[in-house]
This record gives structure tokens, sequence and C-alpha cells, in this order.
């Protein structure tokens, strides 16, 4: 065992000197740097791992840990999902503020928006959403499947993995290393690792399922490996490109042309539709359900839903790439079943709504329920939107505006943060073993800045989109443009404003529940009246006095 | 393979694949047997509650 332990922090250590000679032969400045983090990722591993000789020595005579589930990971996955969430929404909020006052550039290279955008998407999407997706679905599988995590320390390495791309993702963009590929943007090297650890995640999470004790897979199962699996596949097909050195930070496409736009837009849309749709589906069918103490409204449909959601998404990537150079046919394929997507995803909406028919009161006395369904809705508003918006017409006035930006924020914010939010509260107390939040009433706080945010937000978008739109287009009466660029970027002004108000609203409610979450962990419990009291009016609470219904009985 | 002949299998037998092996996947959950097991796999979740790993 021992032996077993010092190989492996040896091999880490071999890893760590691999990588600082990579970077003493590095081409260009940021490999360097990056080679460096690495190093020193190694060395810690190596440091950690070797720690783990006293600990098999004081484990040796403990009793077997199969009765128990692996829990360590999903709360350092519940922790990292708060923190990234927080840096990415703060992050958001400058890029929104520089929009809107230019001078916040700041005039460095490593402040621009440009390099500052990127570090926006992939902070909110990949370290808030992907840690939350890694945390829930591990929560998730073993609890469905009634089985302990298969693989442990697989699932550590996968969980500090994965951070270690975050890391080298960001760093990167402020670097200024990027492919230039919409939520592809990490370069080759850091490809590659990604792609180590998303097959470590396919193999925790399929190995858990093997070794279920549960006959049938539950559903929100099928979700997230539907997630897992195709989010490998649309990873290695679009970051198909070579290095210009092997030490460098550098790479080109393999693809070239409009079959390179191509393949970033079938990557682009279904990391939408597999990352942000299909993984969170998870999270709703078993937490919703969970939540409201109820099984989920029809099952049949779930199963509908999830099979209509995958042979349909693959193809509406298309309408990204709309009176472009793509054939025209791809075109309206994408379109075509961009509309027809709007089906399932209304069936999955209506499935996850109608759990709680019958108990429409917990809307008004659960804070987490609401927000769960608040989610729900907007899964239900942005899943039409989009399809609309993918029809050509529609799409001639809405590409290239903030109408698209207001549109992918209602869906971000309002379903993917929100069902999040619901899951890490209910998650909370259960992993740490507590017996409730620290405050419910806290978390009917967050709901409401949040919610006031999104809405600021969205109409911000919508009217600033429409405008733009239809200001690029306007033709004098001599057939020249009305409008010069400049002059639909000063009106798009107040709007941008408007914008960093509903972000700072969002930013607010997720420092509520840093603070319940802290709270929470710490054990402490806040004092305070509950959210609903029964009915009750001490003046009727007696019998009717024997003359009055004497009298009553005479009229 | 040309370019045009995948792109002619793709929208014949191809497209026509897909809806087959579409419809068995749905058509299976209408089954008469599936009610059952549909019922026990939607409880299945909220049996008893998950032991906490301390």
């Amino acid at each position: 065992m021992e032996d077993e332990v010092t190989l492996k922090a040896g091999l880490w250590l071999f890893a760590g000197i691999g990588a600082i000679f990579m970077a003493a032969m590095a081409a260009d400045g940021p490999f360097a740097v990056h080679m460096t983090i690495v190093f020193c990722a190694a060395v810690l591993t190596a440091f950690v791992t070797m720690r783990g000789v006293s600990d098999t020595v004081r484990s040796a005579g403990a009793a077997s840990t199969d009765q128990r589930y692996y829990d360590d990971v999903i709360r350092w996955g519940v922790l990292a999902t708060v923190f990234w969430g927080v840096v990415g929404f703060l992050v958001g909020i400058v890029i929104a503020a520089q929009l809107s006052f230019p001078l916040l550039n700041l005039s460095s290279e490593f402040t621009t928006f440009g390099r500052l955008r990127p570090l926006h998407t992939s902070a909110v999407i990949f370290a808030f959403g992907g840690n939350a997706l890694i945390a829930t679905s591990f929560y998730v599988v073993q609890r469905t499947c009634r089985a302990r995590l298969a693989f442990p320390g697989l699932a550590r390495f996968v969980f500090w993995g994965y951070q270690l791309f975050i890391v080298l993702a960001a760093t990167g963009y402020v670097m200024g290393v990027t492919e230039g590929r919409e939520y592809a943007e990490p370069e080759w090297y850091v490809d590659i690792w990604l792609t180590i650890v998303w097959v470590s995640y396919l193999a925790v999470f399929v190995g858990t399922i093997v070794r279920r004790s549960e006959p049938h897979i539950y559903v929100a199962n099928w979700f997230y490996l539907g997630f897992i699996v195709t989010v490998a596949m649309l990873h290695l097909v679009n970051n198909l490109s070579l290095p210009v050195s092997w030490v460098g930070s550098k790479s080109y496409s393999l693809f070239s042309g409009v079959q390179d736009a191509l393949t970033q837009w079938w990557y682009g849309h279904n990391a939408v539709g597999f990352f942000l749709t299909a993984g969170f589906l998870g999270m709703m069918y078993y937490f919703v359900p969970k939540q409201a103490e109820r099984p989920i409204y029809s099952y049949r449909l779930s199963i509908l839903h999830f099979w209509s959601l995958i042979f349909l998404y693959i193809w509406a990537g298309p309408h990204h790439l709309h009176y472009t150079a793509l054939p025209d046919w791809a075109q309206t394929l994408g379109m075509v079943f961009s509309v027809m997507l709007w089906m399932p995803s209304w069936g999955g909406m209506i499935n996850g709504l109608m759990t709680l028919n019958g108990a429409w009161d917990k809307i008004r006395t659960d804070p987490i329920i609401r927000m769960m369904v608040f989610a729900l809705a907007f899964y239900g508003m942005s899943t039409f939107e989009g399809p609309m918006m993918s029809i050509k017409s529609v799409n001639s006035l809405s590409h290239y505006t903030n109408w698209t930006i207001g549109h992918v924020h209602s869906g971000a914010l309002g379903w993917n943060g929100m069902i999040t939010f619901g899951a890490i509260y209910y998650m909370v107390p259960r992993l740490w073993g507590r017996e409730r939040l620290y405050s419910l009433r806290m978390v009917n706080w967050h709901f409401w800045c949040a919610t006031l945010g999104i809405v600021l937000y969205a109409s911000a978008m919508w009217v600033a989109g429409i405008t733009q739109g239809l200001m690029w287009r306007e033709y004098g009466d001599d057939g020249y443009l009305v409008y010069s660029f400049a002059e639909v970027v000063a009106a798009m002004h107040p709007y941008y404003v408007i914008r960093v108000t509903g972000g700072l609203l969002y930013f607010a409610g997720a420092i509520f529940m840093v603070w319940n979450v802290w709270m929470t962990i710490a054990g402490k419990r806040r004092a305070e009246a509950p959210m609903s009291a029964p009915a009750f009016n001490p003046a009727l609470d007696r019998p009717t006095p024997r003359a009055a219904a004497a009298a009553a009985a005479a009229e | 393979m040309t370019y045009d002949a995948l792109r002619h299998f793709a929208d014949s037998w191809g497209l026509l694949a897909m809806a087959l092996l579409f419809l068995t996947f749905i058509g299976w959950t209408f089954l008469p047997a599936a009610r059952r097991s549909h019922q026990r796999a939607a409880h299945s979740i909220l049996e008893d509650e998950e032991m906490i790993d301390g």
C-alpha cells in the first residue's frame, strides 16, 4: 500500500519536472507561465499524495466504508460552485460596466473587454455550471443507484483536474491565449488535459451506474450521461487542431472556412443543448421531485423528453450561421430542427411544473421550490424564444444584436442559475449534516434579488437588441443607411447601464447565498419568523353562545 | 465516398434509420407493461432517505 502511494507521488513529481522543462523550453511567455502553473499543481499533488501514507496506516483498522456514500468530493464541488459563481458574476458586472463606460478598460491589454469577456463566459458556464454539474451528478448517481461512488480516487482527480483546467483557461484568456472559438477558447494543451479529466469523469459516473443496486436507471442519470458523452464528442471534434510548436501556446484548426464555422457552431449550440440543458435537466429531474416530495408528474413524458432532445438538438447548430456562406439547405435544416425542439422543451417544462400538481401552495411557503419553479418557467421561456429567433426572418433582425445576449442570459441566469441555487440549498444541509439551512428567509431575499436582476437584464437587452437591429437596417429615401455604426452604439448606452444594475442585483442575491451557505456549514441557525404561519383567529375559536344560536335559528 | 453521395445517403436512408430508431425508443414507453415500471421508477427516489456521510 505504501509502495503504491510512493509510486503515485513519484509519478506526479516526475510530471512536475517535465512541466518545468517545458517551461524552460517554451516558445512564448504565456506557455511558460502555464507550464509553471502545471509544475506547481503537480508538486502540490505529489506532496498531498505522500501524506496519504500516514492516512493508510491510520485507517488500516477502520470499518468498511461501503456502507456510506462518498460525499467529500461533492462537498468540495458545492463550495467550488459557489466560489466560481461569485467570480463569474463579478467579471460579468465588470465587462457590462466596460461596455457602458469604455474608460473602465483601464488602457491595459490584460483588462480589455476582449480578454475579460471569455473569462466571464467560461467562469459562469464551465466553472460555476461545470462544478455544479459534476457535484450534483455525483450526488444524484449515488442516491438513485443506491451505490457508493465508483473509484473515489479518480473522482478526486476529476474535481482537482477540472479546477486546474479552469485556472489554465482563465489565466490564458487574460494573457491573450485563445483559439478564438466561442466557448471553446482554451488552447490545444488545455484541451488535451480536459479530455483526460472528462474521460475519468465518464469512468466514475458509468462505474457507479454499473455497481447500482437499484434495477432501473433513474431518468436523471440518462440526462447526465447524455451530457457527459455528448460533451466529450463535441470537445474532441471541435478542438481538432495542430499546434505551431509542441512547446508553444498557438495552434490552428484542422478545418478551414465554412466547414470550420459549421464545426464550431455544431459545438457551440450543443454546448448549450447538452452542457446547459441536458445536464441541468438531470438536476431538475432529481431535485424538483425531492424538494416537492412528490414523484415526477409523468415518467413516460420524461423519457419522451430525453429522446426527443437527444435526436433533435444535435442538428440545430446551423441556425448560428444564417445568411452566411453555409449552404442554404443546411441553414434551413438548422432552423427546422430548432423549431421542432420547442415541443420536447415545453414537454419537459410542463413535466417539471406539474410535479407540483396538488401542492401548489409550496410555491408560497417554500422559497427553494419557488426558485425551482422560476427556473422551469425560464427554461420554458428561453426555449420558446430560441426557436423563434432561429427562424430566418426573425434572425435577420436579431442576429449580432443585444437581443441574443438577452436570450442567452434569460436562459443562463433564469434557468441554469436558479436551478443550481435550488440544488445547492437542497444539498448543503444534507451534505454537512445540518438540521436545516441557516435561513430560509435569506433564500427568499436571494430569490427576489435574482428575479428583479433578471427582469432588468432581459428587458433592457430586448429593447436594446430590437432598437439596434432596426437602426442597422434603416434605409433613407436616397438608398443609403440612415444611421452610422457609432450612432447605434451611442443609442445603446442607457440599456447598458440598466443591464449593469440588473447584474448587480443578481450578484447581491448570490452574496446572500454565500452568507447562507457559510453559516449553515458553520452550524448556525438564524432566529427568524417562519415563512408561513397556520391561519388562526382566537376570537372565532369558541362555541357559538346558546342565545345567539337560537336567535339565528328563529330568523 | 464523395460529399454528394454522403449527402444523399443522409437525407434518405440515414434519415429513415434515425426516425425508426427514435420511434422504437419512444414506442417502448407506450407498451402496456411500461406503466408499472414507470410508476416504480418515479417513486424509487422517494422511498427512503439517503444516508449522510458525516
